[in-house]
């Protein structure tokens, strides 16, 4: 074991390579010319990915399921040890291929959709350093290693998200995503510190073991769960702190891809995964997150449907899928939710980077009203947006129907109700990707004026990676129905313990499938119908609309009930103590301090005029009232 | 050496207080409400002296060397002192044309 124990030492490397990327092109900001940022931080996320793959075969073949490398003591007081320390198993291996793979290819693509930005070089460190702190977070082996990456790729993305943030609106969409952001971490601190006092420890293998002395549905269990889900909620945007995420596409484009779609907001899912044992432990937490992710996954699909900005119906379809991440995580099915969020972080990256080249071709133009026809001009892009846009709509052989099939499969095992329910949104996904597919590919160009064309090989090879992946990935994990052997699910066996069920028959499982796919049919047909035979056009936003129309194309009015629920109090508060409590009390108290000691040293400054008899007297007044002092004691 | 001792011992111990409280007190008072320098330095003097006689007397009565060899220490001190602070009415005199104290506070704020 001399060998394993010196390779694993170097797992340190996956998280240092984009440190010091983001040190290299952070620091000489200045002096990197023309694409030298972008080479640098491509090729030390590429260095990353390498030392992730080394680390996945140096496991394989040593036939370990994990390991903890140790780097140092970090905070050793009293009773209070947390070493920082990696946690390297097969969760934390899968996480840190996608993070460091997808990561790689939307560097490269960046080089090309990034390359007439004047602060290229900022974004590149910004990007180095999100990946660095993602890669702390995923890598871990405690609670508290978690939270600085949890944090981390949060500045990050508020960073990102206003990255041009001369436009102060983008600046509003940055502080929103921090702020919604902050109120899910106040939980998961909350819920760090409970866990701590509970276990008196935040290393993950220690609390696991540990968890199975606590009895299923223990209230400080179920407490701890809950707050942890807080932070799920916020950093994942799930009901009801998601409206942070639609706002995020504020950013560049290659950042919504990487961090709001393949990354980031993917932490909750794995931080709930990678704590399922304490799920388990806490039924109602499991109920209440199926429910929280059926619901998130529906509204955003139905919101979906009316928006006309193309990265703004990626952004709900990316909060929809994460509910039914969450839904899977509340069936128990852990390795099902990482599952998809691997096809997920796959497919949905491709969908935002096409997207980012269609707005590459059109000149910045994001509304799909004014696309249309790109289907000949950009034959790259079209072919790798339908190949996702399948597989979000979970059409075999996909990638997207492995693990979307298995999600609904794992709902209708526990509640016929919830299968519907997820079907129904499934189709909604379905009809509002096809929407978005059929109005910006086909039809006529819409927008005159601009001439669009296929963007540079730095930015069509990285969607044919991903295109490939998108394709194939569902093969991760072909289930027994189809003569595979789930080998994703097996994989993440060993570091995720499920909450298991009973499997289905076969019978039933192709029943549901072709439901599924018969309804999925029919609702591409539909979509055919009307934005290609009837070439249906958006209305413009001065029209009238019914009124669901304007309830779903104004979000169901959350943000403006949000404003008026939290916003206007908070801001009356803050108001009033500003004008009354500041300005009346804390501010005249804190001058008449300051001209308090300035008058005290005026009295004070008499004493000092230099009489030297004066002087000679205190001193024996001083003395003698010293002596008299004693003697009274 | 017990000669003197026993000499020393024929006052009563009590004498010897009051006498060195006596020219302490002048002494303070000197310093106190003089003006001259000279003569707060004499009278500093003074105190320096009664203190020294009384650790002799305590001395001799406690039959104790200690107190003695003190006294010795504090008049080499008391000599060193006296240098400077003559030193510095020499230079008062040269500057002001005055050994008056009150005229020593030109280095006040």
């Amino acid at each position: 074991m001399v060998g394993f124990s010196q390779y694993i030492n170097l797992a340190w490397l996956v998280p240092a390579f984009p440190l010091l990327g983001f040190l290299i092109t952070g620091l000489a900001n200045k002096r990197l010319k023309y694409n030298q940022a972008g080479i640098v931080a491509s090729s030390m996320v590429a260095l990353s990915f390498l030392m992730s793959v080394f680390l996945f075969f140096l496991l394989r073949s040593y036939g370990q399921d994990k390991a903890t490398v140790t780097l140092f003591d970090w905070i050793s007081v009293g009773n209070m040890k947390i070493p920082f320390a990696l946690l390297i198993d097969h969760l934390s291996l899968t996480m840190m291929m996608i993070v460091t793979g997808v990561g790689m290819l939307i560097h490269i693509y960046s080089i090309g959709y990034m390359h007439d930005d004047e602060r290229v070089n900022s974004f590149f460190a910004q990007m180095n350093l999100f990946t660095f702190s993602m890669l702390l977070l995923v890598m871990g082996a405690n609670y508290l290693i978690l939270f600085i990456g949890w944090e981390g790729v949060g500045l990050c993305s508020y960073l990102l998200i206003g990255f041009w943030f001369k436009n102060p609106s983008y600046n509003y969409s940055a502080r929103k995503a921090f702020v919604m952001n902050r109120i899910g971490d106040l939980g998961f601190i909350i819920g760090i510190i409970l866990l701590f006092f509970t276990f008196k420890t935040l290393t993950f293998t220690e609390v696991f073991a540990k968890a199975s002395t606590f009895q299923t549905g223990a209230p400080v269990i179920t407490l701890i769960t809950i707050l942890l889900l807080v932070g799920a909620v916020g950093k994942s945007a799930q009901i009801p702190l998601f409206t942070w995420l639609p706002d995020a596409m504020a950013g560049p484009t290659p950042v919504s891809a990487l961090i709001h779609a393949a990354t980031m907001v993917t932490a909750g899912i794995y931080m709930i995964a990678r704590s399922g044992i304490l799920y388990n432990l806490a039924p109602i937490t499991l109920n209440i997150i199926i429910f929280l992710g059926l619901a998130t996954a529906i509204l955003a699909a139905i919101i979906g449907l009316k928006q006309n900005d193309i990265k703004k119906v990626l952004a709900y379809s990316t909060v929809s899928q994460l509910g039914y991440m969450f839904l899977a995580l509340g069936l128990g099915a852990y390795s099902t939710a990482v599952f998809h969020l691997t096809t997920h972080a796959f497919f949905k990256a491709l969908l935002f980077l096409g997207a980012g080249s269609i707005i590459h071709a059109m000149g910045g133009e994001q509304d799909i009203r004014k696309m249309g026809g790109m289907k000949s001009k950009m034959p790259v892009t079209y072919f790798t947006f339908l190949a996702a846009t399948l597989a979000i709509s979970g059409i075999p052989p996909f990638s997207g129907f492995f693990s979307k099939d298995l999600i609904l499969s794992k709902a209708f095992e526990h509640n016929i109700i919830l299968f519907v329910l997820a079907l129904g949104g499934a189709l909604l996904t379905c009809f509002y990707m096809f929407r978005l597919f059929y109005l910006v590919f086909y039809g006529e160009q819409r927008m005159a004026g601009i001439n669009p064309h296929e963007s540079p090989k730095v930015m069509t090879i990285p969607l044919i990676i991903l295109g490939f992946l998108t394709v194939f990935g569902g093969f991760l994990n072909v289930p027994s129905l189809f003569g595979g052997s789930s080998a994703f699910s097996a994989f993440l066996q060993t570091a995720v313990i499920e909450n298991v069920t009973e499997e289905l028959s076969h019978s039933t499982e192709i029943i549901l499938i072709l439901i599924s796919l018969l309804l999925l049919i029919l609702v591409i047909l539909y979509a055919h119908r009307i934005f290609i035979k009837k070439a249906f056009v958006l209305a413009d936003d001065g029209e009238p609309m019914t009124f669901t129309g304007k309830l779903i194309s104004n979000r169901f009015y959350l943000d403006e009930l949000y404003a008026f629920a939290f916003e206007k109090p908070f801001g009356r508060l803050s108001d009033f103590l500003y004008k009354k409590i500041e300005n009346t009390i804390l501010d005249p108290a804190v001058d008449r301090i300051g001209t308090g000691t300035s008058e005290l040293g005026d009295l004070a400054r008499k004493l000092q005029k230099g009489n030297m008899s004066f002087y000679l007297f205190t001193m024996v007044a001083g003395i003698l009232l010293f002596i008299l002092f004693i003697l009274i004691i | 050496m017990k000669e003197i001792t026993s000499a020393i011992q024929l006052i009563p111990l009590e004498h010897y207080i009051l006498l060195c409280i006596a020219l302490f007190s002048i002494g303070l008072m000197g310093v106190l409400f003089r003006r001259n320098t000279i003569v707060i330095l004499m009278c500093i003097e003074l105190m320096f002296n009664s203190v020294n006689l009384l650790l002799a007397a305590f001395s001799a009565f406690h039959s104790d060397p200690a107190g003695q060899v003190f006294v010795f220490f504090i008049m080499v001190v008391a000599a060193a002192e006296v240098a400077v602070g003559l030193s510095i009415v020499v230079m008062m005199k040269r500057n002001v044309d005055s050994v008056d104290i009150n005229l020593l506070n030109r280095l006040k704020w």
